[in-house]
């Protein structure tokens, strides 16, 4: 198969952002930049206490401060259509509106001051000064009842196996167990969660940033007691979402109320400390692991069980052990989840949920079995690759994982890696580590429509309300519009990010291009098929009497399939009909009977260096080489700027971030990205993301997999194993910081 | 924000009248000011923008040895000035170590000398804390407090002193020139800061309305200038403050120290001079015992405060090891990581390198 066979002309081409220029303009608007006439100011005040209630309010104090409009309270706050707490649907997450006067985590919003300026809103809302009836509360991991989830995640089963894991564990030669430590990190995108709202009478227009306009309109419409269709949010661009956007959060909501309480628009955006409680985190987790393996480190048993974190008053349990029910071949399998509640706020999807987690503990504790065998750790992750997907014996769709840790290791060098600790220095002394993590993350899909026209000059136009957050959607939908309409890409306009077009899906769970990508393709041919139809039946077109299925579209023509020197151009088609355009919509949705037969996921393997000081115990990456494999890359310079922005983020999720929350308060102590430490350019390591060629017939028509969460999965653990190898000391508590390799 | 008077002096005169007013504060920079006005963790009811004051912005190198940094010199313009790269390597490097170069550019002399603890417990004004509220308590006590002092402490705060450029200038024995009500008179930056004791909310021993108008390095400041170092850990690679730091500056007599100077960054509420671990070294060989010594010396009152006893041990070793990186000498230029231990070459004088490949060492 050729080259232009496989990817086509514009898929697969390394095309740099179509929206790049305007992003590094300023000229790309982000939902907070959006001021219509008569824009006023929302600030929310937000609860100093975990539990409990507010008694008090000076709403005098700050009505009275100049430049202050009103006061929204749960006193005179709007009542909404129905509850936010009611859960009509498992995504209904329960949101804090100002509906009653309790208090269910710290950060919680607790009144919205509107005011003329910013700075008077803000002022107003420091003068409210709240006063509380306090409730002792509790959040550590742990603590109060531990109980069973019904489910984990996004509805999966909350327990899932195969075999018998006692007789596997009683059967093994070499067993470990070991508790691993994941500590909560709080969503904080760039661009924190905001609106810019504005109301007629009943109909809202919202500049929001959301993963989902479609699913954001639905939960308004509930919330506000108006059809969706009165609803148009707007949505461009997204400065990241990581989870956080996928569903509405309460500040977004509160924007739109304040706009309503004043009868004006009304802009409202989050402050960075505001980001740790109402806009959701990843949960805390402790994991134990037990291994059991034979003398050549095959697995007999993987016990993989989670205690975890949800709030007081709804239900999100991270799911770190799914990945062991598709990942390591072990003779029996056993993942358990648990959970407690706690005064926090409710926790949330955050890039690779579960699998993030889950990946860390799960590569740690296999590296410690194989010390335990004396195993290189490629080669213990070889003896237990699954040839088919361990619990439903179901075969992979594809899978290159083989390939992933071969081209890896190859380009890392890990052949040369002394098995024994502490045996590697640099020129300067410093010590250093390889490690290795194997990425996996589902290859799912959701449902969207997408609509495409043919226009009589020639050109396109691709229709879907699907969202870039920055992921690349401006350029590969138009990748894959061009190639399905056989058009060159500079001749095909994209319109994205808006409500109003076709229901184009969630851009999360890495299924936002495998999902409207398969949309676009589909509504492509579909008006290919409408275009063909003028042509095949007028006995004025070269291509009379073709049949439908008898031609191809390339370069702006389509041709006869059997004899490509009879073409004719869409322009001369459309024209000689007299029509200005064609146009069609299509599906993107998983085929459910491959869906059942095959099991679906991407992979990958990377390779970690670090070095540690061996007296300080400060830690670096040093070097990072992810080798992935996820179907058909759609745009391979897009692809890797996502793989390394995940293994950015594993570099954060082994070292660096870690939510603070003190014990008697319930407060995050360390809520703003002075103390909350992610990774600055300093820690970030020299990067490679290796491209492994896969191809997937099954997983949807253009054989595309997700890649956005792919990244994170893997590189921690592999920084995790890195850190043992350099310096002997096994860390369970992640993230590893310098203190603990003080010895 | 609340509202506030701002209020733009052309003389250092007009600026102390001004400041007599209530609820004034001096405004440079404002990189932590403003943060913390923003957060509400202080609310001046009058601004008094000094950054237009003649005269404070200059670096001199005097006859006589010394060197006056005016108050209003950006921290970048004093880290790069060659001169005072030459002769107080170990400032040039705690600067460069310090925030990122945005802050940088902007952050002036008097404001890293003034700037306000890192207690997240100061900070967050739903918290207890002496030193933002007196009377009301100290929640770190108890709390999250990992990062906070073993030494100078009490029962009333537990806060750390976090600049960086302090801790080499406290090394130098440099003075704190300050204008006021009552005149001009100087102060010892060791004696600037003050410690808890019952009275967190006294942070430095600058009376109402006194202002900062230079720092001043003695003459003989620059006679360490073959050796010294400022060694900082931090919990990520750059952009961080200081878990513990040190700044060693060695006069070398020979294979022999003449004299010592030593002080730790971020262990107490002021940069803290170790000066019985110094009297060790006057006179002493520079070997690993001398210096381990030296680094029992220096934390020899240390005590925990809370959850964070391995900061003891870390700063026995960051002294340690910032002995030993002075006595090999001053790099001849700042490092590109300045300050990290991953700029540094501690071993390749005295250990093998024993590396498997070239793929550990060269890929960085």
């Amino acid at each position: 198969m050729s080259e232009r066979q496989r990817h086509g002309a514009s898929i697969g081409q390394p095309l740099t952002r179509r929206d790049g220029p305007d992003k590094v303009t300023g000229a790309a608007r982000y939902s907070a930049d959006f001021k219509p006439e008569g824009l006023v100011h929302a600030v929310m005040a937000v609860s100093a206490i975990a539990r409990g209630r507010v008694t008090h309010l000076d709403v005098a104090a700050a009505e009275a401060h100049p430049g202050v409009i009103a006061v929204m309270t749960p006193g005179n706050a709007p009542k909404l259509a129905k509850s936010p707490d009611l859960k009509d649907n498992p995504f209904a997450f329960r949101l804090d509106l100002l509906q009653n006067d309790g208090v269910r985590y710290a950060n919680q919003p607790i009144a919205v001051v509107i005011g003329q300026t910013l700075e008077a809103a803000t002022e107003g809302a420091a003068l409210l000064a709240p006063r509380y009836e306090a409730e002792p509360v509790s959040v550590a991991l742990g603590a109060g009842e531990v109980f069973t989830p019904e489910t984990i995640g996004a509805g999966s089963p909350t327990s899932e196996g195969s075999g018998d894991v006692a007789a596997g564990m009683a059967a093994a030669e070499a067993r470990i167990e070991a508790s691993y430590d994941t500590a909560a990190q709080y969503h904080n995108a760039l661009e924190p969660h905001s609106s810019v709202a504005q109301w007629d009478g009943d109909r809202l227009t919202l500049h929001t940033p959301t993963q989902a306009l479609w699913i954001a309109k639905g939960r308004l419409a509930g919330l506000f007691g108006i059809p969706p269709e009165n609803i148009h949010v707007i949505c461009h661009y997204l400065g990241g979402g990581f989870g956080s956007k996928g569903f509405i959060a309460a500040p977004q909501i509160l924007g739109i109320m304040a706009a309503k309480f004043v009868g004006r628009p009304v802009k409202l955006v989050t402050r960075r400390e505001q980001m740790f409680g109402p806009v959701g985190h990843r949960a805390a987790t402790r994991q134990t692991l037990k291994l059991g393996a034979t003398r050549d480190g095959t697995l007999t048993a993987l016990d993989h069980h989670t205690l975890t974190l949800t709030s007081r008053h709804d239900d999100f349990v991270e799911p770190s052990g799914i990945l062991s029910r598709h990942l390591y071949a072990a003779g029996a399998i056993s993942t358990t989840h648990a959970v407690s509640r706690a005064d926090i706020g409710t926790p949330i999807f955050m890039r690779a949920p579960g699998e993030a987690s889950g990946s860390v503990a799960v590569e740690s504790a296999l590296d410690e079995l194989a010390l335990e065998l004396d195993l290189d750790p490629l080669e213990i992750r070889l003896r237990n690759y699954a040839e088919v997907e361990p619990i439903t014996h179901r075969p992979f769709s594809s899978k290159a994982l083989r390939e992933c840790y071969a081209q890896g290791a190859t380009r890392f060098g890990w052949a040369s890696r002394p098995r024994q600790p502490r045996q590697m220095r640099d020129a300067d002394g410093l010590l250093v580590g390889w490690g290795l993590g194997t990425a996996t993350y589902p290859a799912g899909m959701m449902q969207g429509e997408a609509r495409a026209t043919i226009r009589a000059d020639g050109t396109a136009l691709i229709e879907t309300a699907a969202q870039d957050m920055g992921q690349g959607a401006w350029t590969v939908l138009a990748q894959i519009g061009a190639d399905g309409l056989g058009l060159p890409v500079d001749r095909v306009d994209l319109r994205i990010g808006d409500s109003n077009l076709p229901n184009g899906g969630l851009a999360g769970g890495s299924t936002g291009t495998a999902t409207s990508g398969t949309a676009v393709h589909n509504a492509t041919q579909a008006a290919i098929a409408e275009l063909a139809a003028l042509a095949v039946a007028d006995r004025a077109s070269p291509l009379y009497g073709a049949g439908n299925a008898g031609v191809t579209a390339a370069d702006g023509r389509l041709a006869r399939r059997d004899d490509p020197a009879r073409s004719e151009s869409f322009s001369e088609i459309l024209s000689r009909v007299g029509k200005a355009c064609v146009e069609a919509k299509g599906q993107g949705q998983g085929d459910p009977a491959s869906r059942k037969t095959y099991a679906m996921h991407a992979h990958g393997a990377v390779y970690a260096e670090v070095k540690v000081d061996p007296d300080l115990g400060q830690i670096r990456v040093t070097r990072l080489v992810g080798a992935f494999a996820a179907g058909r890359i759609v745009n391979p310079h897009l692809v890797r700027s996502q793989y390394y922005g995940g293994m950015i983020w594993g570099v954060s999720l082994a070292l660096h971030e870690h939510a603070v929350l003190d014990p008697r308060s319930g407060r995050v102590m360390n809520g703003n990205l002075a103390e909350y430490h992610i990774p600055v350019n300093a820690d970030v390591p020299s990067m490679e993301a290796i491209l492994v060629e896969e191809h997937d017939p099954h997983v949807n028509p253009l054989g595309i997999k997700g890649v956005g969460e792919l990244g994170i999965t893997g590189t921690a653990g592999a920084i995790a194993n890195a850190v043992w190898h350099a310096t002997g000391i096994r860390v369970r508590d992640i993230p590893i910081t310098l203190d603990k390799l003080l010895g | 924000m609340k509202a506030f008077d701002y209020v733009r002096p052309a003389s250092v005169a007009e600026a102390l009248a001004a400041a007599a007013r209530p609820g004034a504060a001096y405004l440079a920079a404002g990189t932590n000011l403003v943060d913390l006005m923003k957060g509400g963790v202080t609310r001046p009811d009058v601004l008094v923008d000094i950054t237009r004051l003649p005269g404070l912005a200059g670096i001199e190198h005097r006859s006589d040895g010394s060197t006056r940094i005016g108050a209003l010199v950006r921290n970048a313009v004093l880290a790069h000035d060659p001169t005072i790269a030459t002769r107080y390597p170990a400032l040039a490097e705690a600067l460069l170590s310090g925030a990122s170069g945005q802050l940088r550019n902007a952050a002036t002399t008097a404001g890293n000398v003034l700037q306000r603890t890192r207690c997240q417990y100061f900070t967050d004004t739903a918290s207890a804390c002496n030193k933002r509220a007196p009377g009301t308590g100290c929640d770190a006590i108890g709390g999250v407090n990992r990062a906070h002092a073993v030494l100078g402490w009490s029962r009333h705060c537990i806060a750390t002193h976090p600049s960086d450029f302090c801790v080499p200038l406290a090394a130098l024995d440099a003075v704190v020139e300050i204008e006021g009500p009552g005149g001009p008179r100087s102060v010892p930056l060791e004696a600037f800061h003050r410690l808890p004791g019952d009275h967190p909310e006294r942070e430095t021993v600058l009376e109402p309305g006194e202002l900062v108008v230079a720092v001043t390095l003695p003459p003989g400041a620059d006679g360490f200038a073959a050796h010294s170092r400022y060694l900082k850990v931090r919990e990520r690679t750059s952009y961080a403050f200081a878990v513990v730091s040190a700044a060693v500056a060695l006069r070398m007599d020979g294979n022999r120290i003449a004299q010592a100077r030593i002080a730790l960054g971020s262990v107490a509420l002021k940069p803290w001079r170790a000066r019985e671990a110094e009297s060790l070294l006057a006179g002493a060989a520079p070997t690993p015992e001398t210096f381990a010594q030296a680094a029992q010396a220096a934390l020899a009152e240390a005590t925990p405060s809370g959850d964070n006893a391995y900061k003891i041990e870390l700063a026995r070793r960051i002294v340690v090891r910032a002995l030993t990186l002075s006595a090999a000498g001053t790099p001849a230029r700042v490092p590109a990581l300045p300050a990290s231990p991953f700029a540094a070459s501690p071993f390749a004088a005295t250990q093998s390198a024993a590396s498997p490949s070239a793929g550990a060492s060269t890929h960085v």
